[in-house]
């Protein structure tokens, strides 16, 4: 097959709505599934509203983090922009107890797990690799290498299973893993050996692959001649395709996939379909490898405004949305102010915590930094 | 059982085998994972024994992927657990080497502290048992390069029994080096369990170089295979009317630099002897730090005996590719002669 140039509305290797699971239309109608709906049944109209904050609230955060760098107080960032449903519906799923390892676009799945997103900025502006203690709220630091992850997350599961920490049936106890990851990454090593280890294992992991169309300018056929979900049945894997602009959808896969882990069904893969809506990072530009019309094709399928024309429907007061617009406004001067107010790492950083025990070379080196440090100050006390 | 307490005399297979089974009594957080070191015991044995022990959740028959191994081992270490990774053969590691330098090596410096990552990678390496490719390599630069890892390499069997309980107990990821040619060599081991091994940072700690022969003439600065070389070699030169130190250094990352110069200072020439090819290898660290350090109290330039720069060759002609005896002595002659 050759590689198809046209873009706009030619699907991508299998993304024929047929083929996903959905609960909330484009046009913002629910529509029953026999498996997932009644995963969803118990979620009230506060709680959808609960969902619609927290995409507005995210999709805020990220957008005043863009401008941020245009204004040059970031080096750099990685937009989840368009895929907050697929991280809000997945990250509300999970309970406090599970652990996430994050890509490094997850920003949706750390305000679920209570991070308090602008520690985020740190490592975007330069002053840190990490910014959060990742035991905290059970979500590890971003990783940049794509898929390593992915073994980190199957490793803490067989943890999890060797602390004995699954098939109890105690609800506050039993853990699943979540791994985030994108189409790019399914075509790394890393992430085909931590389905074979979590498959030959049991691990209670669930791998929740964001299928958002572009590994940079690499459409996802330059990954896969096959739909991505359907790698799990090579590895034995159980997997769902659904539809990542559907919260509701996104929330009862993950869900069922949690259940199945916590309770020693072992992983999951997950297939989110959703679209990059924005550049892979500030640094990028998308218009030299994809069309115009894909992009308006996609801004059609927002997932914020098809929750939006849902809670419309189901009679939300337009009251609702006002104060969620100025409670969005407050939040991006407290993200504009936190940013600017990020200490700025001092020199003698890059010596610590290299080792966690004396690893005399970095001591000497340290003593040898601080005393030529030290040279200038004296210097500059002579002039 | 009888093999707790006293002095044995065993292989150091064996003493390394004692050491994991006195880790894992010590820490039911210690597990051991690898290809093929369960039911079979490791091709080299030095596992044997173990999982019936202790069962196969902590000592793990994995998958024959080196990647999935080293970077489920950080998701065991990030949970809490110990792991000690068992990669086949030095040739092998390179599929786990992203893992390894990527991951592992940084996670506690990007946590800024907030993990560890208490992870043991254990490699038989080296040469001299008629391999074949990718079974004889001593790849130990291309790890002591990257900041957070520890490397350390026993020579004899009483130190191999120590030093992998002290790296089990090591809060920080440890290469572990076994010279696979020396996994026979029998010695007297006390192998009763003893916690004060742990003290990292004693007169017997992990990283500590030892003057396992004093002399007056020459120093020479091996670790691993070449320490029973360099042993050798001061025996013939003895013959020959040299004094010759020998210095075990144990460790490779960090190198006990002061133990080196202290010699140097007293002998005033210094060959280092390891397998790894010489260029941009420990040999070379340590001839610049040992000029840098010692200038003054050197009578000749610093003289490395290693590998060349070509791959691992057939196993036939690995005797010319080691540094050997006669090389050894080569390198003490022409130091001795300025």
């Amino acid at each position: 097959m050759i590689q198809s140039d046209i873009h706009g509305e030619t699907p991508h290797v299998g993304t024929q709505d047929d083929d996903l699971i959905q609960l909330l239309t484009v046009t913002g109608e629910r529509v029953h599934h026999q498996t997932y709906s009644s995963r969803v049944a118990h979620l009230d109209t506060e709680a959808l509203e609960g969902l619609y904050r927290d995409m507005v609230l995210v999709r805020r955060f990220d957008t005043e983090a863009t401008a941020l760098q245009r204004h040059g107080e970031l080096g750099l960032w990685p937009q989840c922009l368009g895929q907050e449903a697929a991280q809000i519906g997945s990250g509300r799923a999970l309970a406090a107890q599970d652990h996430v390892f994050p890509s490094y676009r997850e920003h949706g799945v750390g305000w679920t797990r209570g991070l308090d997103l602008r520690k985020v900025l740190h490592q975007f502006r330069g002053e840190d690799h990490g910014g959060w203690d990742p035991a905290e709220h059970n979500f590890s630091l971003y990783t940049l290498v794509i898929g390593s992850h992915a073994l980190h997350a199957t490793g803490f599961a067989m943890g999890v299973q060797r602390d004995g920490d699954v098939g109890t049936g105690d609800p506050d106890r039993d853990r699943a893993v979540v791994a985030y990851f994108g189409d790019g990454a399914t075509s790394q090593g890393d992430v085909n050996e931590a389905l074979v280890f979590a498959a030959v294992n049991d691990a209670p992991v669930v791998f929740f692959c964001q299928n958002n169309h572009w590994a940079i300018s690499e459409p996802t056929e330059r990954q896969s001649r096959v739909p991505l979900f359907r790698r799990g049945s090579g590895f034995g894997v159980p997997a769902v395709r659904v539809d990542g602009n559907d919260v509701l959808a996104c929330y009862a896969v993950t869900q069922e996939a949690l259940e199945r882990a916590r309770s020693g069904g072992g992983p999951t893969f997950i297939e989110a379909v959703t679209y990059r809506m924005g550049a892979h990072t500030t640094s990028d530009d998308p218009t030299r490898y994809r069309s115009r019309a894909e992009e308006d094709y996609w801004r059609t399928r927002d997932p914020i405004d098809r929750l939006r024309l849902h809670l419309v429907a189901e009679g939300t007061a337009p009251e609702f949305f006002t104060a969620l617009d100025a409670e969005a406004d407050a939040y991006g001067e407290q993200i504009r102010d936190y940013c600017r107010s990020i200490p700025k790492a001092e020199s003698s950083r890059m010596f610590e915590h290299v080792y966690a025990a004396e690893h005399t070379l970095v001591e000497s080196e340290r003593a040898w930094f601080t005393e030529y440090e030290a040279g200038f100050a004296t210097e500059g006390a002579q002039r | 059982m009888s093999e707790n307490t006293g002095t044995q005399r065993i292989p150091m297979a064996k003493a390394i085998n004692l050491g994991l089974r006195r880790s894992m009594e010590r820490d039911d957080k210690v597990l051991l994972m690898g290809e093929d070191i369960g039911r079979l015991g490791g091709v080299f044995r030095v596992t044997d024994g173990l999982q019936k022990d202790f069962g196969t959740t902590r000592v793990v028959d994995t998958p024959l992927a080196e990647s999935g191994i080293i970077g489920t081992a950080i998701g065991l270490a990030l949970a809490g657990y110990r792991p000690v990774c068992e990669i086949q053969f030095d040739g092998f590691i390179f599929p786990a080497y992203d893992q390894i330098t990527t991951q592992l090596a940084k996670l506690h410096y990007r946590s800024r502290g907030r993990v560890e990552l208490p992870v043991v990678i254990r490699v038989p390496y080296g040469g001299g048992i008629g391999a074949v490719e990718h079974h004889s390599e001593s790849p130990e630069a291309l790890f002591a390069h990257t900041a957070g890892l520890r490397l350390v390499s026993p020579a004899n069997p009483a130190d191999a029994f120590t030093m992998i309980q002290q790296a089990i107990a090591s809060p920080d990821p440890v290469l572990f080096l076994e010279p696979k040619a020396r996994y026979w060599d029998k010695a007297d081991v006390d192998v009763t369990a003893a916690d004060q091994v742990l003290d990292l940072g004693g007169g017997n700690g992990l990283h500590r170089a030892r003057v396992v022969r004093p002399g007056t003439d020459l120093t020479i600065a091996a670790y691993g295979p070449t320490v029973a070389t360099a042993m050798a070699a001061a025996t013939v030169a003895e013959q020959e009317g040299h004094s010759v130190e020998v210095i075990d250094l144990r460790s490779i990352s960090p190198i006990d630099f002061d133990t080196i110069a202290d010699s140097v200072r007293r002998t005033h020439r210094l060959v280092v002897a390891h397998e790894a090819p010489v260029f941009f290898g420990a040999g070379a660290e340590i001839a610049a730090r040992i000029t840098e350090q010692c200038f003054y109290s050197l009578e000749a330039p610093v003289l490395r005996v290693g590998g060349f720069h070509a791959p691992y060759p057939v196993a036939n002609i690995e005797e010319d590719y080691l540094p050997n005896l006669d090389r050894v002595l080569h390198a003490v002659d022409a130091v001795l002669a300025h």
